[in-house]
């Protein structure tokens, strides 16, 4: 019964989704979209039975996120703002500072930056374990696993960037005898924005899936790492999927700011500005 | 005994001074002889056009004099300097082929840059912006974007970015190009006017013969291949040049003179 | 290119050179305290000072104790030869003369290094072709069904901002409790992580022909499928193959990540195993392989990529 129900809705919020399409609805389309795949997985969870040690109905995820909230508080707090967070800050701020040493000396151009393109490319997340032994199972290893993770995509755009200058407008700063420092600051700088944003964008998601990851390496009894893999010890897969509605929240919440503050600095830039009408 | 003097008093004051210039570009597909013994002087106070056929080194020289591209042989001063010092003191005002504006400035930012860089008071800045802005026509554009503006109106602020120093060298390449005669016509007598007033040094590279002669007192005929120069006319017109001068004999003689110049420049290749 | 070798060296020898002072530092109190033991004489003589102490200040005190901290066991930071030699005993030597080697069982090891490196390169590898092409066929779909685009593609771009990997360890134990071999569980992961980049990019590359060429097309009268085949799929290779790039590196790290919780080979089982027991130059040598595994997929990635441009007669 349930299971012809969800095939209906299904169909019916499918042909809906066809009209509304045509008409051009760019908010309504997604959003039915995803109601439609939550109220279909609800329908089919409850009606073939399926084991809640297998997937849990959306109703009891609810049910158990709004139970633990002061929990997945903390665990939010402990790896989102402490570890993510802190460790993309520090990140984010030592790569600005290499880049800018990368553009003006062409010695480190040429012997770091093939090294730096190679290592964005690695799983960095592996060296976890051994940030979890150096700094112990609080916070800082997290935060050092995060470092390093946003440290290489941050310098390799960063430093695109800064080059990213026509020989024109190089030019000009030569004609007005502008120093190096004047040139970076009114130049370079803001030319680098549309590729810094770029590398904060990329560096952002990284961020979260390096501290929550490097949890799985040994943490203390709070972080959403650690709910993930107790939670998951005890069968209760509600409370997985609770801690991931949080991940998932603070991926979009951090993501989302760049965004803003990216159409605020960056208007200008070409991509920015064929969004706008 | 008078033309002496002149001559005399002109090379004491003589602002750029190329003496046997050379300049190769060495390309993957050979080396481009851009110049080839280029020897020119130009005084304080002088309009000096360049004009030639398109790849001739007009532009190739202009960059010379603003120490933008380096000479591989021969000597080249400004002001009894070289070019890089003279930068530094900043000698230049330089417009682009192309306007070059910064898209993350507003077009009074934009003209703000060189006043901010060197150094100038927030209260000198905006007052300059106001006055250059006019003298383009683009009065309350100021807080416009570049690319909300046209090409020709991107290029006149970009000439205003140029003026709003005081540079006593100004070194302008095919600045009003884009625009239409009308307007070019005005910026023509804006120009003028303003090297009336100011006695700066001018450099000017231009396609139109009527242009070059209405606006220069020395007009340089140039042709490629390798870039040299071959011929240099001094204009017999008075500082004072209404717009309808362009109709008198003594300027469609210069002009015929211009036109031969570029002809035998044409017929060497 | 040719000029930038020299710097790579150099710098490259200044990292080594910065691992063998970090190791120095890192690893100077456990020595002192195993030098002790032996009967030596440090300085400060207790240990409750030296646990106060500054590591350098250590280090200097007692320069002629430190030649073990390039070769101590279980140290905090292993030298690069220690990591080095680890690599060698766990492949090649492992593989011939080692217990399960091919002298003594007649089979190649399955503790070896290469073997771990193996079972995550074929879940790395089978993920990654299925998230792939599943992700090139939803591109297809969003690009030529308005109504897809609308539904999935916001989903797609939102997906690729949240840490998917946290899903990882709940796949593998319910695949896991249902009854699915690992291997295919851990492809799963390695399929859903390379799945949305591959999806965001060849959506962008299969719009990258502008309005001009797809008018050029439309004068031809072309049908869809010719528009398909000869402007949009060869306009979007490029486009392809970066986020083919960006897919299997994370292919990669979902493979290692679902190799954490259930502990049945592979590299991600040879970290954790490194870190339960201390053995540190176990994991720097599993780290190692894998930042090779990435480095030969990347480049096979690139030298398919440069087959296609080549086939395609796009000039280098
Ligand atoms: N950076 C460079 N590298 C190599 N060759 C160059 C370079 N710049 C200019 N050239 C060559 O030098 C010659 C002179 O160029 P230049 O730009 O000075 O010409 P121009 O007189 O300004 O032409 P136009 O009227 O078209 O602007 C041309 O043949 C050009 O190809
Ligand atoms: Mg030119």
């Amino acid at each position: 019964m349930m299971v012809l129900a969800a095939l209906f809705i299904w169909v019916a919020a499918w042909a809906l989704n066809v009209r509304l399409a045509a008409m051009g609805r760019t908010l309504l389309v997604p959003l039915i979209f995803g109601l439609t795949i939550i109220v279909v997985w609800q329908l089919l969870v409850r009606g073939l039975g399926v084991d809640r040690v297998i997937l849990p109905a959306p109703t009891e995820v609810a049910a158990t996120f709004a139970d633990n909230i002061p929990t997945l508080w903390a665990d939010f707090v402990q790896t989102i703002l402490k570890g993510a967070l802190g460790g993309y800050l520090m990140g984010v701020i030592a790569a600005l500072v290499v880049a800018v040493l990368v553009d003006r000396y062409g010695f480190l151009q040429r012997g770091l930056m093939p090294i730096a393109n190679f290592m964005a490319a690695l799983p960095i997340v592996g060296v976890a374990p051994i940030m979890v032994m150096w700094f112990g199972f609080d916070w800082q290893s997290k935060a050092a696993v995060v470092v390093i993770m946003v440290f290489f995509p941050m310098l390799v755009n960063t430093v695109a960037g800064l080059a990213d200058t026509t020989a024109m407008q190089r030019d000009l700063m030569r004609t007005y005898g502008a120093s190096y420092l004047q040139t970076l600051f009114r130049l370079r700088l803001p030319a680098a924005l549309p590729f810094i944003f770029n590398g904060l964008k990329i560096a952002a998601t990284l961020s979260l899936v390096g501290a929550i990851v490097a949890e799985f390496f040994g943490s203390p009894t709070v972080g959403l790492g650690f709910r993930i893999n107790a939670s998951l010890g005890q069968l209760s897969l509600d409370m997985v999927w609770a801690v991931i509605v949080v991940a998932a929240l603070a991926g979009s919440l951090f993501y989302g700011l760049l965004t803003l503050a990216e159409r605020a600095l960056t208007f200008w830039h070409p991509s920015q500005r064929s969004q706008r009408h | 005994m008078d033309t002496e003097q002149d001559k005399n008093k002109m090379r004491e004051q003589s602002v750029v001074k190329a003496s046997a210039l050379d300049l190769t570009f060495q390309t993957n597909d050979g080396p481009v002889h851009a110049l080839k013994d280029v020897n020119l002087e130009i005084g304080k106070g002088e309009f000096v056009s360049f004009i030639g056929p398109s790849g001739c080194g007009k532009t190739t020289f202009l960059r010379c004099i603003a120490g933008l591209e380096q000479p591989t042989g021969g000597e080249i001063s400004v002001n009894g300097m070289t070019p890089d010092e003279a930068r530094k003191a900043r000698a230049y005002g330089y417009v682009f082929q192309a306007a070059g504006l910064y898209p993350w400035r507003t077009i009074g930012g934009n003209i703000k840059l060189p006043l901010e860089i060197m150094g100038f008071s927030k209260a000198e800045q905006n007052e300059r912006v106001t006055r250059v802005l006019e003298l383009v026509d683009l009065a309350g554009f100021e807080k416009k974007y570049p690319w909300q503006l046209s090409g020709g109106m991107q290029q006149r602020a970009s000439i205003a970015r140029a003026l709003a120093f005081d540079a006593d060298i100004l070194l302008m390449d095919e600045p009003f190009g884009a625009l239409d005669e009308i307007v070019r016509d005005h910026l023509n007598e804006q120009l003028l006017a303003l090297w009336a007033r100011t006695e700066k040094t001018i450099g000017f590279v231009t396609h139109s013969i009527p242009e070059a002669v209405y606006l220069s007192t020395k007009i340089v005929v140039m042709s490629p291949r390798p870039g040299r120069i071959t011929d240099v006319i001094d204009s017999p017109l008075p500082k004072e040049r209404p717009l309808d001068i362009r109709d008198s004999p003594e300027f469609i003689e210069i002009a015929h003179r211009v036109r031969d110049g570029l002809r035998a420049g044409h017929i060497d290749e | 290119m040719r000029g930038s070798f020299g710097p790579i060296l150099l710098i490259l020898a200044g990292l080594v050179a910065l691992w063998y002072a970090a190791a120095v530092q890192m690893n100077v109190k456990e020595v002192l305290t195993q030098a002790e033991r032996d009967g030596a004489v440090i300085t400060p003589a207790s240990a409750a000072e030296r646990r106060d102490a500054g590591r350098w200040g250590l280090v200097f005190g007692n320069l002629e104790h430190l030649g073990a901290t390039w070769s101590s066991e279980r140290s905090r930071l292993p030298a690069p030869h220690q990591v080095v030699a680890e690599l060698w005993d766990s492949t090649w030597v492992e593989e011939t003369t080692g217990r399960r080697g091919i002298v003594r069982s007649g089979s190649l090891s399955n503790r070896s290094l290469v073997y771990h490196g193996g079972v995550t390169l074929g879940a790395t590898a089978l993920g990654f072709v299925i998230g792939a092409l599943a992700g090139v066929l939803l591109a297809v779909g969003i690009v030529y069904s308005r109504v897809m685009d609308m539904s999935v593609m916001p989903w797609a771009i939102i997906s690729q901002t949240i840490p998917i990997v946290a899903l990882a360890p709940m796949i593998i134990v319910v695949l896991y409790s249902i009854g699915l071999p690992g291997l295919f569980a851990k492809a799963v992961i390695s399929a859903y992580l390379s799945f949305f980049p591959v999806v965001v990019g060849m959506v962008k590359g299969l719009r990258a022909p502008d309005h001009m060429q797809l008018d050029l097309m439309r004068t031809y009268s072309a049908s869809k499928s010719d528009t398909f085949w000869k402007l949009r799929l060869p306009a979007s290779v490029p486009y392809l193959f970066a986020s083919l790039k960006i897919g299997i590196a994370a292919s990669l790290v979902g493979a290692i990540v679902g190799e954490l919780p259930v502990q049945r080979g592979g590299l991600g089982a040879r970290m954790l195993g490194g870190s339960y027991y201390g053995q540190t130059e176990q994991i720097w040598a599993a780290l190692f392989v894998a930042a090779l595994l990435a480095a030969m997929l990347v480049w096979f990635i690139g030298w398919v990529e440069r087959r296609t441009l080549h086939a395609m007669g796009v000039q280098p």
